[in-house]
């Protein structure tokens, strides 16, 4: 019995009549998946349904098992089945993928790509089945700029090219110029940058913060937030390793305080019951408000990836520092932290990343950036259904910036590896 | 102004109930080599340790060159700046070169202008015989050339004192020589020199003095060939018959 069964035992005896029929069988699989999905052709109709529904899953199957051949020789066969075809197991799990992508990608790249619109200015132009990207197209102004005025969105423009300007020229220049375009960026710019957008001198139009929306507002609420929380994350991470109680629990108090509450409700507080508090003769901007709120709640988390990477040092860089007459602070800042942020490089990306997806909570107070603006949109009475269109513009954005982030950290991270 | 250079009297030190130093009383003079050996646990790393204040003693008076350790920050930092200290892990800065880990003490700590400090910290680290390693980081070097690197770094500090923890105990033996030869170098130029080690052929060629402790005493010190030839009391015979 056992004898007469060695066909289904693949071999490198007859190597190629088992790769041959191996490929013919997962072909037919693959085959019989596609003319099922896309033309409706059921060429194994004639078996019950419960066997005809797997038969593609079996077909493919039975050819994986004859290719399943341990050292044929041949690399990309050996390649093949040591990565999706180790076992019976991996290869149903590898069909099965290989069948949600086939039942899946085509749908989505017609909707995407193929069946959408591109051209036009108004949404009866919109007659394929895919995806209307008109709606995009009308509104990408307001994505971009809010409700900023038409008039005047080259001062937005202006500053985001004069930043994006001066941190490419940083990549170029020599170590020397690099430290003043530094400072100029942390100091000098943000100031310029504020100037130039709300305007209210210089002859500029003043324009109020409600006005500011869509993307740039994504990038003015994230860019401040993370120029500010990432000192405060510092000093909150070495006061909570202070040997002066007060220091000490007054950070574990803050970090506590601020990582317990959910980041909707500081948003709230910051926007309607912070004013209260205030005296009627100060005035304090609701973006402002906003995004002090949003520093102080990721400053909480900066501190503890910090404080992670504190931990991970050994004693004697403490005391190698220190027998060299090293004080408090410079110890701190020459020996401690360069390596304490080293170690957390992946830490404070994901910090940072989930600040920047964070930003468009800040609707809940009636700020729109993106997302708000996307939210606006879709609500317009002439632009009903378009959600999905949004929605995924939306994801794809956010996409772009959260993977630029993780490539660049990923760069720091090399750069900075010094330890072979 | 007496010519000894640390005074130690009925020094103290508990951590937690554990007393790990009891009433130690040590002088060192000027250019003196001191070796100071014992069992583990003897509190030798802890003798040394209190000299630059790594550890804080509870009890007693310590003195280093007319400074006496206190609570000020300021008397311990001028004294971190005079007592140069080699660990038994190196301690160097992952981060930095080999030559930033030397002249970064004197350029921050001493406000030494960045050039002088790096002609400097070339010239210890040629004294060392690591000279060619300098734009390495610590990562890429031999655990005797960091080891050498830690003492050029040490040095650069111009200590008047030079502490060494055990700093031969984490290498590889084929190493171990080449920096006792730069610790015996430095002890011909004059260093004054307090080494916990247990190389006793160390103690024999270069230490005026040995001290053997045990439990947190000081059990003997004497001079080096009375210390071999005739120890007193006996858990240094002990010892000294075990390790020899």
């Amino acid at each position: 019995m056992m004898k007469k069964l060695t066909f289904l035992n693949p071999s490198s005896e007859n190597l190629n009549l088992f790769i041959l029929a191996g490929i013919v069988l997962f072909g037919l699989g693959i085959l019989d998946t596609v003319l099922n999905s896309f033309f409706e052709i059921n060429i194994t109709s004639f078996l019950p349904w419960w066997l005809n529904y797997f038969t593609p899953l079996l077909i493919s199957f039975i050819g994986l098992h004859y290719i399943r051949i341990e050292f044929s020789g041949i690399k990309m066969l050996d390649q093949l089945n040591k990565n999706i075809n180790s076992n019976w197991f991996n290869a149903i799990l590898s069909l099965l993928v290989i069948f949600v992508l086939i039942k899946t990608i085509p749908g989505l790249l017609n909707w995407l790509f193929f069946d959408a619109n591109f051209i036009g200015n108004t949404k009866e132009e919109c007659t394929g089945d895919g995806a209307c990207w008109l709606f995009i197209r009308f509104w990408i102004t307001r994505f971009m700029y809010g409700l900023y005025p038409d008039a005047e969105i080259w001062r937005i423009n202006v500053a985001f090219l004069m930043l994006i300007g001066t941190v490419i020229t940083a990549f170029f220049v020599g170590p020397k110029i690099k430290k003043y375009i530094i400072i100029f960026l942390l100091f000098i710019f943000p100031f310029i940058a504020i100037n130039l957008i709300s305007g209210g001198n210089f002859g500029l139009v003043w324009v109020e913060t409600g006005a500011w929306g869509g993307l740039s507002l994504t990038f003015i609420v994230s860019i401040f937030a993370m120029l500010f929380c990432f000192p405060i994350g510092m000093v909150l991470a070495l006061g909570r390793r202070s040997s002066y109680p007060v220091v000490r629990y007054s950070s574990i108090g803050f970090i506590e305080f601020w990582r317990g509450v959910p980041l909707i409700t500081v948003l709230f507080m910051a926007s309607v019951m912070f004013p209260m508090f205030l005296p009627d003769e100060v005035f304090m901007d609701k973006l402002v408000r906003v995004i002090i709120a949003i520093t102080l709640f990721e400053a909480a988390y900066m501190a503890e990836v910090i404080r992670g990477g504190l931990q991970a040092l050994p004693k004697g860089q403490y005391d190698a520092s220190k027998s060299l007459g090293m004080g408090y602070w410079r110890m701190h800042l020459l020996i401690i932290l360069p390596q304490a942020l080293k170690i957390t490089i992946p830490g404070l990306a994901n910090t940072f990343i989930a600040l920047f997806k964070d930003t468009p909570l800040i609707l809940v107070v009636g700020l729109l950036e993106l997302i708000g603006m996307i939210d606006m949109a879709k609500a317009n009475p002439y632009w009903l259904g378009f959600a999905i269109e949004g929605y995924v513009f939306a994801g794809a954005v956010y996409w772009v910036f959260c993977f630029s982030m993780s490539r660049y950290s990923l760069s720091l991270e090399k750069k900075y590896k010094t330890d072979r | 102004m007496s010519d000894k250079i640390i005074q130690m009297e009925n020094v103290s030190k508990w951590f937690g109930d554990f007393q790990a130093l009891k009433d130690i009383n040590l002088e060192v003079s000027l250019k003196e080599k001191i070796v100071v050996c014992g069992p583990s646990g003897s509190g030798k790393s802890t003798l040394i340790r209190c000299i630059n204040r790594l550890e804080e003693h509870q009890k007693g008076k310590i003195i280093v060159d007319g400074i006496e350790l206190s609570e000020s920050t300021r008397n311990i930092e001028q004294v971190r700046a005079e007592v140069g200290m080699v660990f038994q892990q190196f301690n160097l800065f992952p981060h930095l070169s080999i030559l930033d880990n030397c002249a970064l003490a004197p350029i921050w700590v001493k406000k030494m202008p960045k050039r002088e400090a790096e002609e400097m910290a070339l010239g210890q680290l040629e004294k060392v015989q690591i000279l060619d390693q300098a734009k390495k980081f610590p990562g890429q070097l031999s655990g005797g050339q960091q080891q050498r690197a830690a003492i050029a770094r040490a040095l650069c500090m111009k200590p008047k004192i030079m502490l060494f923890d055990e700093p031969t105990s984490a290498l590889d033996p084929e190493m171990i020589k080449e920096v006792l030869d730069a610790m015996v170098n430095l002890a011909k130029a004059g260093m004054t020199m307090i080494v916990v080690t247990h190389e006793m052929g160390f103690a024999k060629e270069v230490a005026d003095s040995v001290i053997f402790m045990d439990e947190g005493m000081i059990v003997e010190r004497a001079p080096t060939k009375e210390f071999f030839a005739n120890p007193k009391n006996d858990r240094t015979k002990l010892f000294l018959s075990q390790i020899l």
